[in-house]
C-alpha cells in the first residue's frame, strides 16, 4: 500500500506544479487554470448533477458498445479459428477494417442511427470489435490437441468440448483484446460525444470550453482521465483473479 | 485368441500429410489383435507410427484403409470406453486436480455427490490426497502424470491408450508410476495399449510387447513377456533380463535404420 503510494508520488509533484504555474500566472489562466479551482468546479457540477448525468449516460454508451464488442467480437473470434469457412469469409473484412481509424465512422454512425445513444453504442462497438475478435482468433487457435482430444474422450460433444475447452484456452489472449478495447471505448466515446451529442462526457466538455469555463472543462477531462484509469486497474485486477490458475 | 479378442487392427494404413511437403506411409498393413484385460505395449524407434496407431485405436484420427474394430464394432470417433494418457499429460490447466477428475464424470452425468465422492477415491488410489485444490501449474511432472491417470481411470474405460505416459519423467519418478500402473491394473483389470520406446518398461509392463518397425510402420514382430511382474527383484530375475535382451536386439535394428534415414 505504502510502496504504491509512493509509485503515485510524480502525479502529486505535477499537481502542485500545476498550481504554482497557474498562481504566479506563468500562463494566461484561461489556459490553465489552478488545480484548486478546477476542483471546485468539479464539486460544484457534481452537486447540481451535472457531471453525474452526463456521466451515466456515458458509461451506459461505453458500457453497452464494449459489452456488445466483447460478446459478438469474442464469438466470431472463436468461430473463425475453429469453422475454416467462418475463417475465409470474415478475415478479409477484418483485415480490412483494422487500420481504418475507427472515429472516421463518427459521421456514418450518426447518419445511421442519429444523434443519440444509438450512434456512439454502435462506434464503439464496432471500434472495440476488432481487437476483441483478434484476440479471441489467436487465443482460441493456439488451444491444444491433446485437450480437445481429452475433452472428446471423457465423453464431450464437439460443441460442448468447444466451450469447455476452445474457450478456456482463449480467454488470456481475448483478455488482452479487451483490456486494449476498454481503451478504445473512452477514446471512442469522449471523439464522437464532442462532435454530435447532447448529454456525455465529452458533450461537457465541448460545451464548458465553448462558453469559457475553463474550470469546468478541466473538471471533466481529469473526471474522464481519473475513470479511464480506474476502469483499467480493475479490470486488470479481474483478470488476473480470472487466470490465477496460470501460475 | 482370435475369437475373445477385444481390439482387432485388420490391416491399417495411414497416410501422413504434412501441412507442407509430400505425403508419408506412417503404418503400413498393421494388424493386430488384443485380448480382453490384456497388456499390449507397442514399442519401436521414433517416427515409426506407433501413437498414430493409439490414436487411429482412439478415434482422433480417421482409418482411411483397413479397420479397428472394438468389441465388433468399427471405431467411428473418440468415446469414453478408451480412455487415453498423454505424455505430456494434456491436464487442463484451468482446473484444479479435482476438476479435472470430475470433468468426466461430469460428461458421462454422473450424479453430484456420487461424483465427488469417486474422484476423492480416485485421488487417493494415485497418492494425491492434499492436492485436490491444486492447479497443474503447481505439481511436479509425475503428480501431474497421476492426476492424468486418475481422471482417465475414473471414468472406467474398457481399454486404456497410453501415449508414451512416463516419457516426460524422471528415471526415479518414471520407475515408480511403473509400479504403480502394475498395480492398479493388477486391482482393476483392463485392456492396455502403452506406447513406448524404452524396451526395459515394454517387457516389465506388458503381457505382450509388439515391436514395431522404422518408417513406414509394421508390425515386425510380437515378444510374449507375460511372466510373474511381482517379483521384487525383478530387475535381475535372468528370465527378465533375457526377454529385454531379446526384445532389444529386435529395436536396434530398426533404431539403426530409423536413424539412417534421418541424416
Amino acid at each position: 500500500m505504502k510502496q504504491s503510494l509512493l509509485r503515485y508520488l510524480p502525479l502529486l509533484l505535477l499537481a502542485i506544479a500545476w498550481e504554482i504555474v497557474a498562481r504566479f500566472e506563468l500562463v494566461s489562466t484561461s489556459a490553465l487554470p489552478p488545480l484548486t479551482e478546477v476542483i471546485s468546479a468539479g464539486v460544484a457540477m457534481v452537486k447540481d448533477g451535472e457531471l453525474i448525468s452526463n456521466g451515466t449516460s456515458s458509461l451506459y454508451r461505453a458500457g453497452a458498445g464494449l459489452a456488445l464488442a466483447i460478446l459478438i467480437g469474442g464469438t466470431v473470434g472463436i468461430a473463425m479459428a475453429w469453422w475454416k469457412p467462418v475463417n475465409v469469409l470474415v478475415a478479409p473484412i477484418v483485415e480490412i477494417f483494422y487500420p481504418l481509424p475507427k472515429s472516421a465512422l463518427i459521421p456514418v454512425t450518426v447518419i445511421w442511427l442519429g444523434f443519440g445513444d444509438g450512434s456512439k453504442i454502435l462506434l464503439i462497438f464496432l471500434g472495440c470489435m476488432l481487437p476483441v475478435t483478434i484476440g479471441a482468433f489467436n487465443g482460441a487457435r493456439s488451444s491444444e490437441q491433446v485437450l480437445v482430444w481429452s475433452a472428446r474422450s471423457m465423453g464431450a460433444s464437439r460443441l460442448r468440448m468447444l466451450w469447455d475447452v476452445v474457450v478456456p484456452s482463449a480467454m488470456p489472449e481475448l483478455l488482452n483484446g479487451v483490456r486494449t478495447a476498454l481503451a478504445l471505448s473512452f477514446i471512442l466515446l469522449v471523439s464522437s460525444e464532442l462532435i454530435v451529442a447532447q448529454k456525455g462526457f465529452g458533450y461537457l466538455i465541448g460545451f464548458t470550453g465553448a462558453n469559457g469555463n475553463y474550470d469546468a472543462m478541466y473538471a471533466v477531462v481529469l473526471t474522464v482521465a481519473f475513470l479511464g484509469f480506474a476502469a483499467d486497474r480493475i479490470y486488470l485486477q479481474i483478470t488476473r483473479r480470472a487466470l490465477a490458475w496460470r501460475d | 485368441m482370435a475369437a475373445a479378442a477385444q481390439i482387432v487392427i485388420d490391416r491399417v494404413n495411414h497416410l501422413y500429410r504434412p501441412p507442407r511437403g509430400r505425403e508419408v506411409l506412417a503404418l503400413d498393413q498393421v494388424s493386430l489383435e488384443v485380448a480382453n484385460r490384456e497388456f499390449v505395449a507397442l514399442l519401436g524407434p521414433s517416427g515409426c507410427g506407433k501413437s498414430t496407431l493409439l490414436y487411429l485405436i482412439g478415434g482422433f484420427l480417421p482409418v482411411e484403409t483397413g479397420a479397428i474394430l472394438i468389441d465388433g464394432q468399427n471405431v467411428a470417433g473418440p468415446g469414453p470406453d478408451r480412455g487415453i494418457v498423454f505424455q505430456h499429460f494434456a491436464l487442463f490447466p484451468w482446473k484444479t486436480v479435482r476438476g479435472n477428475i470430475l470433468y468426466g464424470l461430469e460428461r458421462q452425468g454422473m450424479p453430484k455427490e456420487e461424483r465427488e465422492k469417486r474422484a476423492m477415491d480416485f485421488i487417493e488410489l494415485v497418492g494425491l490426497a492434499g492436492f485436490e485444490d491444486s492447479y497443474p501449474s503447481q505439481l511436479s511432472g509425475g503428480m501431474k502424470q497421476r492426476t492424468a491417470i486418475a481422471r482417465t481411470l475414473a471414468i472406467d474405460p474398457k481399454i486404456l491408450l497410453m501415449d508414451e505416459p512416463f516419457g516426460a519423467l524422471d528415471a526415479q519418478t518414471r520407475g515408480l508410476m511403473q509400479s504403480e500402473l502394475l498395480r492398479i491394473w493388477q486391482r482393476t483389470p483392463k485392456t492396455v495399449i502403452f506406447v513406448t520406446h524404452d524396451v526395459q518398461e515394454a517387457v516389465y509392463l506388458a503381457d505382450r510387447v509388439a515391436v514395431m518397425s522404422a518408417r513406414p510402420g509394421r508390425i515386425k514382430t510380437i515378444v510374449d513377456t507375460k511372466f510373474d511382474k511381482n517379483d521384487p527383484d525383478i530387475f535381475k530375475n535372468k528370465f527378465f533380463v533375457e526377454k529385454v535382451d531379446e526384445t532389444w536386439n529386435l529395436v536396434k535394428e530398426e533404431a539403426i535404420k530409423a536413424q539412417g534415414k534421418r541424416s
